[in-house]
C-alpha cells in the first residue's frame, strides 16, 4: 500500500518533471563523464597487465653488438633473474611500392625451437615461419592493415644492407610493439613503421650472428632489483658492446602506452571532478528551490500532524530520487559511452582484447557527489522553514522586505522605468540567490571557455610544431653517423632545396636521482629548418657550450638552467659527460634537448658527423626523390612532415585527446542546462508578479522583461566571471592533456570565450523562450488566485 | 480594435447575451456559465453576490478581458470582446480596465508610489501617480515598500494603482475578503469614492451579501445562471455597512 505521502510525492515529481529531467541530465552527464573515464584507465591498466603477463613481456631488455650464445649461462646466473634469452633484432627497411618514402622496420628472431618463452608473439592471422624456409615471416597486424599487406604476399626488405624477398605467413601483435615509432619520430604511427619476425637461424645468418645475440630479454624473480639486474647485465655485457640495459618502462612502445594511459588518467582526475561539482552545485540551488516553493504544503503536513522527520523525509525523499535517478543514468551511460570507446581504443592501443571494466569508486563519487548536493539543498531550506510554526508557514507570506534595498532615487534613478526597478531591486534584494545563479552559469562558462580554449590549442599545438619550431618537409636519417660530406649528397639531388644536417646521439641524461632515456639533438649554428624556441616563439641561439632543455625533459628532470646534467651517452664509445643547461626552450612535441652540432661531436670525440638532415623539397619533385633516398643504401628512414603531422592528429583523435571532444559536449550539455534551470527558478518564483503585470495590461513582451531582464543581468555577470574562470581552468585542462609525447599549450583564446559566450547567450534565449511560451500560456486567474 | 467596434448608442457599459463558459470534456465537464444575459450601465456600482461555484468570478474575468467565453457574446461599449486576439484583450485591459485582488498583487520590490507609476507608464491618459494615492489616502506612506504598510494600507495602494490609469472600469474581486470590518469599510469609501468622482463603472464580486448595501445594481448568479438583478432605490453610505 502506497501511503498518500509517497503518492504525493510521485505527483509532485509528475508536476516539476521538465526541470526533474534537465537537473538528471545534468548529473547524469558528469557522472557519466567520471565513470567512463575512470574506467577506461582501469580498463587500460588492467589490460595492459594481463597481456605483459599473458605473453611474457620482458622485463629487463639489454642491447649489445654481438654476443656469443655462452655468455647466456652467464647472464642466467644473474641473481634475480628468472628466465633469460637472447635473440637477434635488426634494422630494416621495408619497400611498399604504393609508397615513395622507404619504410623503417626491425627484424625480430624467433626462437628456433619454436618455443616463446618471453615477448611472445600473439598471431591474429596465419601460422609461424617453417623450419628451414628462410623466406617465411610474420608481420605486424598493424602495418599490414595500414598498407593492406595480407598473408601470402611477398615484400622486399633491406636487411643489412641486402635485399631480400620474404613471405608473409602470418600477422602478429606483440605487447612489445604496442605502439611503433621510427628512429627520430616523436609520434607513433603503424603505416610508418613495421616489425617482421623470421627465425633465429634466417636473421643470424643475414645479420652475422649465428651463434651469438644482440639482444638479452630477462624475466626476474618476485621481488627482484630491476636495476640490480641492469647494472650486472651491463657490466657482463660490456665486453660484448652492450649499449645500457634499460627496464620495460623504457621500452619505446610501453612508454607511449604509459604517457597514454597516464594522460587519461590525469584527465579523468581533473577534469570530471570539476563537471560534477558543476553539476552537483546546481543541483543545490535547484533544489533548495523546490523546497522554498513548497512551503505553505509543509505548514499543511505539519498542521495536520506530521513530525519535522516525516516532513524532511518526503522531501529528501523526492529530492532523492531525482539525484539517485541522475547518478544511476549516469553510471549507466558511463558504462555505454565506456563500452562504445572499447573499439576504438583496442585499435589504437592494439590489444587483442580489452574489457571495459568501470572503476567502483567512481559509482560511488558520483553517487555521493549528487546525493550530498542534493540533501544539503534540502536540509538547509527545509530548517528554516520547520523553524515557522504551522499556521506561519501556512498563511500568505507577507511580501517580501524590499524596504533594506536600493532606493534608485536620484537621478539616474530617475531614468529608470519601474520594470527595471523591479529587476534591479529583486537583483539588489537577494544578491546571494543571484549570485548563485550567476556562479552556476559561470561554471558553465568556464568549463565551456576552457575546453574549446583546449580545441584551439590542439590546433595551435600543431601549427607551432609544424610551421614555427619543425620548417622542414623532410627528414633523413642514416643507418649509422656519416661524414658531413654525406649531407652535400643530398643537397645535389634535384628539387631539394636546403639541407639541414643534424647530429642525433642516443643517451640518458640524468640529474639527480631523476633520469631520461632519451637523446640529445645536435643543431647547426642559427638553423632555418628545425629550431629551439623560447616562450615568445623567438629561436634560441645555442650556445658553444651546454645543454638547451625542452620544458617538457625540463620538468622531468626537475632541471633548471645553471644545473649540471650528467649525459650518459648510449652510443659510439658511450662517454659520460657533464653539461651545463643554460636554458629551457618550449617545446610542444616530445622532450628534446638541443645541443649545438660541433660541440656535441667534440663531446663525442667524432667530428664532424651527422645522423641524418633536415631537407626543404620542391613539391612538385616530392616523389621523385624520396624514390632516389629509397635507393640509397645509407639511408635507413625518412620522414615526411606531411605524415608526421597526420600521425600526430590521428594520435590525438583517436588516443587520450579524443576525450576533449566527449568532454566539449558535456561542458555544453551542463552549461545548457544550468542556464535553463536558472530561468526556469526565475520564472516560478515569479510567476505572480508575472500574472499581475499581464493582467494590469503589460504586453507579453513587457512581462517577460522583467523575468527575462533578471536572467539577462545574471547571464551578462556570469560571463566575464565564467571566462576568467574558463582561462585558469584551461590551464589546468591543457596540463592534464599534455603527455611526454605532446604539450597542448593553453593560452587566452578569444575566439573561444567568444564562442562560449554566444553560446551561453543562445542558450539563454533558448531557455528564455520555452519559459515564455509558459508565461504566455499562463493561466492568469488562477496565479492571481493563489497566494504565492 | 477597428474591426470589433459595433454601433451602440446607449451608455451601457457590458452587455452579454447567452454568455456561456465551461471547463473540460465530456463527462467531466463543468458549466461555470449557462447563458448569461446581462446589461451593464456605465457608472455604477455593481455588486455580483453568489455562492461558490455560482459563476460570478468567471463572469468577472471574461467581463475584465482575462478569459473568454466558450459561447455566446460579451461587449464592453462598441467593442465585441470575442473577436479581440490576446494582444486586443491586453490592450483593452491597459487602456480601459482596473483591477484589484483579494491578496492585493502589489509588487513587493516596489514602493506605494513606484506600484501605482508602474501603471501610469504605459496608460494613455493617467492621472499623476501621487494624485492616486492622495485620493486613497496615502500620500504619507509614498516611498513605503508593501512590506511596510498594513494589508488595507496595501489594498488602497492597489486600489490607487487601478484607478491611476482613470479606467472606465474597476474589477474588485473579494476586495475585502484579507481584510478586518474597519479597513474593509476604508476601502469601500474608496471605491465608492472613485466611482462618484472619476464616473467609474465599478463591477465588485464577493460573498459578502451586506456590501451590496451600497451598489446601485445587485446581481445574484445561481448555478452559472442570473438569478435575479436588483436595483437599490436608496444606497447605503459604506461607512453604515454593517459587518
Amino acid at each position: 500500500m502506497v501511503s498518500p505521502l509517497d503518492r504525493k510525492m510521485l505527483r509532485d515529481l509528475w508536476r516539476i518533471k521538465t526541470q526533474a529531467i534537465a537537473i538528471i541530465l545534468v548529473i547524469a552527464t558528469g557522472v557519466m563523464l567520471q565513470v567512463m573515464m575512470s574506467g577506461l584507465v582501469a580498463s587500460l591498466t588492467e589490460t595492459r597487465r594481463t597481456y605483459y603477463e599473458r605473453n611474457a613481456l620482458a622485463e629487463v631488455i639489454a642491447p649489445a653488438v654481438r654476443v656469443p650464445e655462452t655468455v647466456l649461462g652467464r647472464l642466467a646466473a644473474i641473481p634475480g633473474v628468472a628466465r633469460v634469452s637472447g635473440r637477434v633484432v635488426g634494422s630494416a627497411l621495408i619497400d611498399v611500392p604504393s609508397d615513395p618514402v622507404p619504410i623503417q622496420a626491425q627484424a625480430v628472431g624467433l626462437p628456433e625451437s619454436g618455443v616463446q618463452d618471453q615477448n611472445i608473439v600473439f598471431l591474429t592471422a596465419g601460422r609461424l615461419p617453417a623450419k628451414n624456409h628462410r623466406d617465411e615471416a610474420l608481420l605486424l597486424s598493424g602495418f599490414a592493415a595500414a598498407h593492406g599487406y595480407k598473408i601470402g604476399d611477398r615484400i622486399d626488405v633491406v636487411m643489412n644492407g641486402a635485399q631480400r624477398r620474404i613471405r608473409i605467413v602470418g600477422l602478429a601483435q606483440s605487447p612489445e610493439y604496442l605502439f611503433v615509432a621510427a628512429a627520430g619520430e616523436m609520434v607513433p604511427d603503424p603505416a610508418r613503421y613495421g616489425v617482421i619476425w623470421m627465425r633465429h637461424s634466417s636473421l643470424a645468418s643475414v645479420y652475422d650472428m649465428t651463434g651469438a645475440f644482440n639482444q638479452a630479454l630477462f624475466t626476474l624473480t618476485h621481488g627482484a632489483s630491476e636495476q640490480a639486474v641492469i647494472d650486472a647485465a651491463d657490466r657482463v655485457l660490456k665486453p660484448w658492446g652492450g649499449t645500457g640495459a634499460y627496464g620495460r618502462s623504457d621500452l619505446v612502445s610501453d612508454r607511449f602506452v604509459s604517457e597514454e594511459i597516464g594522460g587519461l588518467r590525469t584527465m579523468s582526475r581533473a577534469v570530471p571532478p570539476l563537471f560534477i561539482a558543476v553539476a552537483a552545485f546546481l543541483l543545490y540551488i535547484v533544489v533548495s528551490r523546490i523546497v522554498q516553493a513548497e512551503r505553505e504544503e509543509i505548514g499543511l503536513l505539519k498542521a495536520f500532524g506530521y513530525t519535522n522527520k516525516e516532513v524532511g523525509v518526503h522531501y529528501t525523499k523526492l529530492l532523492l530520487i531525482i539525484a539517485v535517478a541522475g547518478a544511476a543514468l549516469g553510471c549507466l551511460l558511463g558504462v555505454l559511452a565506456g563500452r562504445a570507446m572499447i573499439p576504438i581504443y583496442t585499435t589504437f592501443y592494439n590489444f587483442p582484447f580489452l574489457v571495459f571494466r568501470p572503476d567502483p569508486a567512481s559509482f560511488a563519487i558520483g553517487a555521493l557527489a549528487s546525493v550530498v548536493s542534493a540533501s544539503a539543498g534540502s536540509v538547509f531550506v527545509l530548517r528554516r522553514i520547520f523553524a515557522l510554526t504551522p499556521s506561519e508557514a501556512m498563511r500568505p507570506p507577507a511580501p517580501a522586505d524590499y524596504s533594506k534595498t536600493v532606493s534608485l532615487k536620484g537621478a539616474v534613478g530617475r531614468l529608470l522605468d519601474q520594470p527595471t526597478r523591479i529587476v534591479l531591486r529583486s537583483l539588489a534584494r537577494s544578491p546571494w540567490r543571484a549570485l548563485g545563479l550567476s556562479a552556476g552559469i559561470a561554471g558553465g562558462m568556464a568549463l565551456a571557455s576552457g575546453m574549446t580554449t583546449i580545441y584551439g590549442a590542439f590546433d595551435r599545438m600543431m601549427n607551432l610544431s609544424f610551421t614555427v619550431i619543425d620548417r622542414s618537409d623532410a627528414t633523413v636519417y642514416f643507418y649509422s653517423p656519416l661524414g658531413e660530406k654525406a649531407a652535400y649528397e643530398l643537397a645535389r639531388i634535384p628539387g631539394v632545396i636546403a639541407v639541414e644536417p643534424f647530429r642525433e646521439v642516443a643517451a640518458t641524461l640524468k640529474l639527480g636521482r631523476k633520469e631520461h632515456r632519451g637523446s640529445v639533438s645536435g643543431m647547426i649554428l642559427d638553423p632555418q629548418m628545425v629550431r629551439a624556441i623560447d616562450d615568445q616563439l623567438a629561436p634560441i641561439h645555442l650556445p658553444d657550450q651546454g645543454l638547451v632543455l625542452s620544458q617538457a625533459l625540463a620538468d622531468i628532470l626537475g632541471a633548471a638552467p645553471g644545473d649540471m646534467l650528467t649525459v650518459d651517452v648510449r652510443e659510439g664509445r658511450q662517454p659520460v659527460l657533464e653539461v651545463p643547461v643554460t636554458q629551457v626552450a618550449s617545446s610542444l612535441i616530445g622532450a628534446p634537448a638541443y645541443m649545438q652540432m660541433q660541440a656535441l661531436n667534440r663531446a663525442m670525440s667524432e667530428p664532424n658527423r651527422i645522423s641524418g638532415a633536415h631537407l626543404r623539397v620542391d613539391a612538385a619533385r616530392a616523389e621523385a626523390i624520396y624514390q632516389r633516398l629509397k635507393d640509397m643504401p645509407t639511408v635507413a628512414g625518412v620522414s615526411v612532415a606531411e605524415n608526421a603531422r597526420a600521425s600526430l592528429q590521428k594520435l590525438m583523435d583517436q588516443g587520450a585527446g579524443s576525450a576533449r571532444y566527449i568532454m566539449g559536449a558535456v561542458a555544453f550539455i551542463i552549461t545548457f542546462g544550468v542556464v535553463y534551470n536558472a530561468a526556469r527558478i526565475a520564472q516560478n518564483e515569479r510567476a505572480r508578479d508575472l500574472a499581475t503585470l499581464r493582467v494590469m495590461g503589460f504586453s507579453k513582451s513587457e512581462t517577460l522583461f522583467v523575468l527575462l531582464g533578471e536572467l539577462g543581468l545574471i547571464t551578462l555577470v556570469a560571463l566575464p566571471v565564467g571566462s576568467l574562470a574558463g582561462y585558469g581552468l584551461s590551464f589546468a585542462i591543457a596540463r592534464g592533456f599534455s603527455s611526454e609525447l605532446y604539450q597542448i599549450p593553453a593560452s587566452f583564446d578569444p575566439f573561444s570565450h567568444g564562442f562560449s559566450a554566444a553560446f551561453i547567450l543562445c542558450a539563454a534565449a533558448i531557455s528564455g523562450l520555452l519559459v515564455a511560451r509558459d508565461v504566455n500560456r499562463m493561466d492568469l486567474v488562477s496565479v492571481l488566485k493563489s497566494r504565492d | 480594435m477597428g474591426g470589433c467596434r459595433v454601433k451602440h448608442k446607449d451608455r451601457l457599459a457590458f452587455v452579454t447575451r447567452g454568455l456561456t463558459k465551461s471547463y473540460g470534456e465530456g463527462r467531466s465537464t463543468v458549466h461555470a456559465l449557462r447563458g448569461v444575459d446581462l446589461d451593464i450601465p456605465e457608472g455604477e456600482i455593481v455588486v455580483m453576490l453568489g455562492a461558490s461555484g455560482s459563476g460570478k468570478s468567471t463572469l468577472l474575468n471574461i467581463l475584465g478581458g482575462l478569459d473568454r467565453p466558450t459561447s455566446g457574446t460579451a461587449r464592453f461599449r462598441d467593442i465585441d470582446m470575442g473577436c479581440l486576439s490576446d494582444e486586443g484583450l491586453t490592450k483593452f485591459r491597459r487602456m480601459h480596465v482596473g483591477f484589484v485582488f483579494q491578496f492585493y498583487n502589489l509588487m513587493p520590490s516596489l514602493t506605494a508610489l513606484e506600484n501605482v507609476e508602474l501603471v501610469t507608464e504605459i496608460a494613455e491618459n493617467p492621472m499623476p501617480a501621487q494624485r492616486a494615492l492622495e485620493l486613497v489616502g496615502l500620500t504619507h506612506r509614498l516611498d513605503h515598500f508593501p512590506s511596510q504598510l498594513s494589508g488595507g494600507e496595501q489594498q488602497r495602494v492597489a486600489i490607487a494603482r487601478a484607478i491611476a490609469k482613470q479606467p472606465d472600469v474597476l474589477f474588485c474581486d473579494e476586495p475585502t475578503g484579507a481584510l478586518d470590518s474597519a479597513t474593509g469599510r476604508a476601502v469601500l469609501e474608496v471605491l465608492d469614492q472613485v466611482n462618484a468622482e472619476l464616473n467609474a463603472t465599478v463591477l465588485m464580486v464577493t460573498h459578502a451579501a451586506n456590501i451590496a448595501g451600497m451598489a446601485h445594481r445587485v446581481i445574484r448568479l445561481v448555478d452559472g445562471q442570473i438569478g435575479r438583478v436588483e436595483v437599490n432605490k436608496t444606497r447605503l453610505p459604506p461607512a453604515e455597512i454593517e459587518w
